[in-house]
């Protein structure tokens, strides 16, 4: 089970009081294309919203964490960590401070 | 008919503002979509609990809600929750992609960006929703950047009407300081055939075959501030409006001037006359005159607020050149708000009512014809948009 947090905005889109649960499939890596995969397919008011319909880029003004790291610039199919891959942490999706 | 619906969209969110056909006591419901700028919302002519509202963020993109009761409850069309484990159908009613099939788009070249070099074509934002006449799943929208988007299934998937950017004067084409937005879809209501659009700083379209070929109309504007004053292309055209009964008759905000044209859009002139100033955003005309438009003038293209501090709404009974200020029930004093292009509308009532919102958050309704004028709500976030539906 891989935990999501998404930002205020993102939830309210997708009708979600709180974390978001998703089950990825057994086999394959847990990474953050897998996680997005899984949120559009489930939520697919999400698409577009953290990264482009087509390329799959991220949007600029949306950074992932998670772990106290931030993964926005990794590659999209580096493993995520294992603590989020067992569900310990989420894998976070933040609106990037701007704004004052 | 003995109730209006106004829509309002501000910069974080977006309201309804209902009464009965006095339009004296008002029913506020908002904000929706709260946080989220809602550059515009309208209603289907053709079903008047069919709403389209377009949603954006700097964040998170674009999103297109769609209300099928009125604006009780919303969805994002094609995007609702799924829950088995293989997802649904893409929900792509936030998918605007430019069309550049080489059967039937267009190339994505580039237009030119304010510092006169090229620039790619990219999508930022829908300006402006515009519901057919007569079928409540065909909608039109107006982009930033310059394009003319359809959808026929109610919003849930938008398909580009490409021959209007790939016009070969596009790579003129140039952002106005808000964007290079296609911001005003007007649809003849005795061709659908006939379209009419407007770009801040493109100017004025016309397509006489249901959107798939277009043909500058600009003759007649003359414009400082471009290396060809009267070019074919390249005026800030801010806002054009119509009458339904007279189609032809065209009036227009320019970014300086005032203008009319009674054939289409093929000749303009000026009927700016005795306003204190030409500059202003918003044009609409009465519902039952169709030689009665009302302008707001605005100080200057630097000094977005009005002249002397006073808020007037200017009213020709003469289809232009002789304007008389309407100032009962607006601030008169230390008052420098704008008011934008999309946010002025008038509602059908017998007696027609006149409706514009500000960036300082007020809407104001006259319900006899801007004679006298009252402030529905004071403190909206900036207002984007006022449309308004006769119940």
């Amino acid at each position: 089970m891989i935990r999501v947090e998404l930002p205020t905005h993102l939830k309210t889109l997708a009708g979600v009081a709180s974390e978001v649960a998703l089950q990825l499939p057994a086999e394959g890596p847990v990474t953050t294309r897998t996680v997005l995969d899984a949120l559009e397919a489930r939520y697919p008011v999400l698409r577009g919203t953290m990264r482009d319909h087509d390329t799959y880029r991220r949007r600029p003004f949306v950074r992932f964490y998670a772990c106290a790291r931030d993964l926005s610039l990794d590659s999209p199919d580096t493993p995520l960590p294992e603590a989020v891959q067992s569900g310990v942490e989420p894998f976070l999706v933040v609106g990037a401070m701007a704004g004052g | 008919m003995n109730q209006v619906r106004v829509l309002v969209g501000t910069r974080k969110g977006a309201f309804i503002l209902s009464s009965d056909g006095k339009r004296q006591k008002w029913q506020v419901s908002g904000p929706l979509f709260a946080g989220w700028e809602m550059y515009h919302l309208k209603g289907s002519p053709a079903d008047a609990n069919r709403l389209y509202a377009s949603q954006s963020s700097g964040w998170f993109g674009q999103v297109i809600q769609r209300s099928d009761d009125g604006g009780k409850t919303w969805q994002a069309p094609g995007g609702g929750v799924t829950t088995g484990p293989g997802g649904m159908p893409a929900g792509e009613s936030n998918r605007f992609v430019y069309d550049v099939s080489p059967d039937k788009g267009k190339p994505l070249t580039t237009h030119q960006w304010y510092d006169g070099t090229q620039h790619p074509w990219e999508f930022k934002r829908v300006w402006h929703l515009e519901p057919s006449l007569t079928d409540p799943d065909t909608v039109y929208a107006g982009i930033e950047d310059a394009a003319l988007f359809r959808s026929s299934d109610g919003g849930r998937s938008w398909q580009e009407l490409p021959g209007l950017r790939g016009h070969s004067t596009g790579p003129n084409w140039h952002p106005g300081a808000g964007g290079m937005c296609l911001h005003t879809v007007l649809i003849d209501p005795t061709n659908p055939k006939r379209v009419f659009v407007a770009i801040s700083a493109a100017g004025a379209f016309r397509s006489d075959d249901g959107g798939q070929t277009w043909k500058p109309i600009n003759r007649g504007l003359k414009s400082q501030g471009i290396p060809d004053a009267e070019a074919e292309v390249g005026h800030c055209v801010h806002r054009i409006a119509l009458h339904r009964s007279r189609p032809n008759v065209l009036f227009m905000q320019k970014h300086w001037d005032v203008m009319r044209s009674d054939d289409a859009g093929d000749t303009w002139r000026e009927v700016s006359g005795n306003l204190p100033t030409d500059f202003g955003f918003p044009i609409d005309v009465h519902a039952h005159e169709p030689e009665t438009v009302y302008v707001v003038p605005i100080t200057s293209d630097s000094y977005h607020y009005p002249p002397d501090g006073r808020l007037r709404v200017y009213r020709s009974r003469t289809g232009g050149n002789e304007w008389e200020a309407l100032t009962k029930g607006l601030p008169q004093k230390d008052c420098y708000v704008n008011v934008l292009r999309d946010a002025m509308a008038v509602d059908t009532l017998d007696q027609c009512g006149v409706y514009f919102g500000t960036t300082g958050g007020q809407v104001y309704v006259s319900a006899d014809g801007g004679d006298s004028w009252s402030a529905i709500v004071h403190d909206l976030p900036p207002v984007l948009s006022v449309e308004v539906q006769t119940l």
